[in-house]
């Protein structure tokens, strides 16, 4: 094919800057974010894309529906609180849930390494059934690729979701107003703490469990109770920073966070004392920020707590007007800084 | 959590800023020397706490910052190598030499391994014996009795596939550096609290006492560090130049005897280039003769070329505690985390990167 600057499309990332692909493309911070922006989003364009939210918003006649996709690589394949199955169907569920939808239906597609135990593929099949099972959705369709050893690490899982929105609330960033308060239902940065302590040879025992869960049913309590979402954000990679400054980028707002408000528990703040990894840049998996006007915040905040993934529920922070900074944290001694997104790959730090 | 809650306590880092304020005179600049404390006070902003009169400079006391561009291109080498396997601290990965980084060689297909320790990197040499496992040793006398004990059961038990990239540094001789320099006019030190917990703090001694400047070893939290502030201006303003400990929860004087012996067994001191600095003799540690059959500097075919660096990065000055980051024409815009044209850049324990993650406000 004829790829001549005047005809084809030109890749819009520098190619000095980047002539591979990166581990850190795929880590949720700002390569990733350039990626999305300047290759993806210039090739597939689209007025769904360009909203830039985790599921695309559909009209399909009068039902109003959301479809998103994922994929899931996770090494180790099982790990403390849950495995790459049961992350797949978590992970695709929350972002229906998180865009306001009831998840419906999802598709299971494999990659498979030859010479994967079969009892590992069963062990991981049978925690997607149940997870999904337990959220209330089916798996409807699926596709199994096989390839050569070596040429993907033992299993690839992609799951894509289709959910309906059954309210007339507007959920999303362009809802989020100053004033605003922030709620975040546990504590965070607990999955990417329970991964490095189960992937890392770091001699340490560590009880870290992975906060990976389905959100669909805090979510679905919330609507039903009435209460004014503006939006909701899944915090996954690049953790409770990358989405806090994803919002406040998509809203065109500032979002201020109380460091001394932010659930963490003791063992993951050590962990990441030890390795020098900012716990807000470590990812959660059944964890949202939950963002709803100040006079509902009290009522909002007491529904969570009574639901089995909110019992920690806390107000972190709020939304403000000063469009200095995207993210500001106030921190445990008062001071304010920048809270920024995670640049480049999680490194642990010598000393 | 412990250890840790207690020394983030806003009140009490609130009543030593207030207790500064009324014994501070006159005007006082601190430096302090390592790079986890500059990340520490940029990251809780302590120096907004600090009465003017107190200013803090950043010291060259982040060991991937300073390490030589040419040692980098050495490494960039060894690791794009097919039959290397290359270990590194995870810090190194994205540290620039002339050019690329380790995780575009990782990228590209070089065998470039995160480790924790260097007694790792031998693990992984004994699982590999038809490959060469290379260790890049960096960092001060914290990391050194590491690496030393790696060299040294390598050498007991005969690992010949193993070694290491030796790039050392200590502390002492760039504190020295910085106080003869015409550049930089430095009233006190923060020493680095976890370098003195191999090396104890005798040695400081005469550096205080040959520059009539105080040194305060101070530990890395808010508290921690207010802690070392205040004593070190409480110095000054008594008009003394003393050794001082406020990192005794850690720090012994003496240090730690075991791994300062290990040190000593494995390694002699050596002139070193710290990248933004220049050449400061016998700044650095390299292996000795008996061990240089661990040495990768000696027995890989290398052929190093001098390294271009950026006109524009004043990395030199920060380092000297001469210049802040803002003040360079290249920050935030040319030089950023994901581009650093210079040594203060590249690790977050660099001033640069810590001032360019908590300071920086954003040009929308």
């Amino acid at each position: 094919m004829n790829r001549d600057k005047t005809f084809g499309p030109v890749c819009p990332i520098p190619i000095s800057d980047y002539p591979v692909v990166l581990l850190a493309h795929g880590g949720g911070g700002t390569l990733t974010g350039q990626l999305m922006d300047k290759l993806f989003m210039a090739a597939f364009d689209s007025p769904q894309l360009r909203n830039k939210t985790d599921s695309a918003l559909l009209t399909v006649n009068t039902d109003k529906l959301a479809f998103t996709t994922d994929s899931f690589v996770v090494s180790p394949l099982f790990f403390p609180g849950g495995n790459i199955g049961s992350l797949a169907v978590h992970g695709t569920i929350n972002d229906l849930a998180t865009a306001g939808a009831k998840p419906l239906y999802l598709s299971a597609g494999f990659i498979i390494e030859e010479g994967l135990s079969m009892t590992t593929l069963w062990d991981i099949v049978v925690s997607m059934a149940e997870t999904a099972r337990a959220a209330g959705v089916s798996i409807v369709t699926g596709d199994t690729k096989v390839v050569e050893r070596g040429k993907c690490d033992r299993v690839y899982i992609n799951t894509s979701g289709v959910g309906i929105i059954e309210h007339n609330l507007s959920i999303g960033p362009s809802q989020i107003c100053p004033g605003d308060n922030i709620i975040v239902n546990g504590d965070i940065g607990r999955h990417g703490m329970a991964i490095m302590a189960a992937r890392e040879s770091l001699g340490f025992k560590s009880k870290i469990e992975s906060d990976a869960a389905s959100l669909t049913g805090i979510v679905q309590t919330l609507i039903d109770a009435g209460i004014e979402i503006h939006c909701l954000r899944d915090l996954t990679r690049g953790g409770l920073a990358s989405a806090a400054n994803e919002l406040a980028a998509a809203s065109d707002t500032t979002i201020e966070l109380d460091e001394s408000k932010i659930p963490v528990d003791s063992a993951v703040a050590g962990f990441c004392e030890v390795l020098g990894i900012d716990v807000y840049h470590s990812a959660c998996e059944g964890r949202m920020m939950i963002i709803v006007p100040e006079k509902e915040t009290n009522r909002c905040l007491e529904i969570l707590k009574k639901n089995e993934l909110g019992h920690e529920s806390a107000v972190i922070g709020r939304v403000t007007d000063s469009k200095s900074t995207p993210v500001v944290m106030v921190s445990a001694v008062g001071t304010r800084r920048v809270l920024s997104m995670l640049s480049g790959e999680q490194l642990p730090r010598i000393c | 959590m412990k250890f840790i809650d207690e020394y983030r306590d806003a009140n009490a880092v609130k009543r030593l800023a207030d207790k500064m304020a009324s014994v501070v005179a006159r005007d006082w600049t601190l430096m302090e020397i390592c790079g986890g404390q500059t990340h520490a006070i940029v990251r809780f902003g302590i120096d907004e706490l600090l009465p003017d009169k107190v200013t803090l400079v950043h010291g060259p006391g982040c060991p991937v910052c300073v390490t030589a561009a040419l040692t980098i291109d050495t490494a960039l080498d060894l690791a794009a190598r097919p039959d290397v396997i290359f270990c590194s601290f995870g810090d190194m990965l994205r540290v620039p030499g002339s050019g690329k980084d380790l995780l575009t060689v990782r990228a590209q297909g070089g065998d470039v391994r995160t480790v924790y320790s260097p007694v790792d990197a031998l693990a992984i040499a004994k699982d590999n014996p038809d490959k060469k496992v290379v260790f890049f040793a960096i960092g001060f006398e914290t990391t050194a009795p590491t690496t030393a004990m790696a060299v040294y059961r390598a050498a007991q038990e005969h690992v010949a596939n193993f070694s290491l990239l030796v790039s050392h540094v200590l502390v002492i001789p760039a504190m020295e550096s910085i106080l003869s320099s015409p550049e930089a006019s430095i009233d006190g030190f923060l020493a680095a609290g976890h370098v003195c917990t191999v090396t104890g703090y005798y040695a400081y001694h005469a550096v205080a006492q040959k520059y009539n400047t105080p040194i305060v070893v101070t530990g890395f939290e808010p508290l921690d560090l207010m802690r070392g502030i205040y004593a070190c201006v409480s110095q000054l303003e008594a008009g003394k130049s003393e050794v001082d400990n406020q990192y005794s929860r850690a720090v012994k004087p003496e240090g730690n005897l075991p791994a300062l012996k290990m040190i000593d067994g494995v390694f002699e001191i050596c002139d070193r280039e710290w990248r933004g600095l220049g050449t400061i003799p016998a700044s650095g540690l390299k292996l000795k003769q008996e061990y240089a059959h661990h040495d990768a500097e000696l027995i890989f075919d290398l052929k190093p070329s001098v390294p271009e660096e950026s006109t524009v990065c004043i990395s030199g000055r920060i380092l000297q505690g001469a210049a802040k980051p803002p003040q360079c024409p290249a920050f935030g815009t040319a030089c950023t985390p994901e581009h650093p044209l210079g040594a203060t850049m590249v690790s977050s324990e660099g001033a640069c990167a810590a001032y360019f993650k908590y300071r920086l406000l954003s040009k929308r």
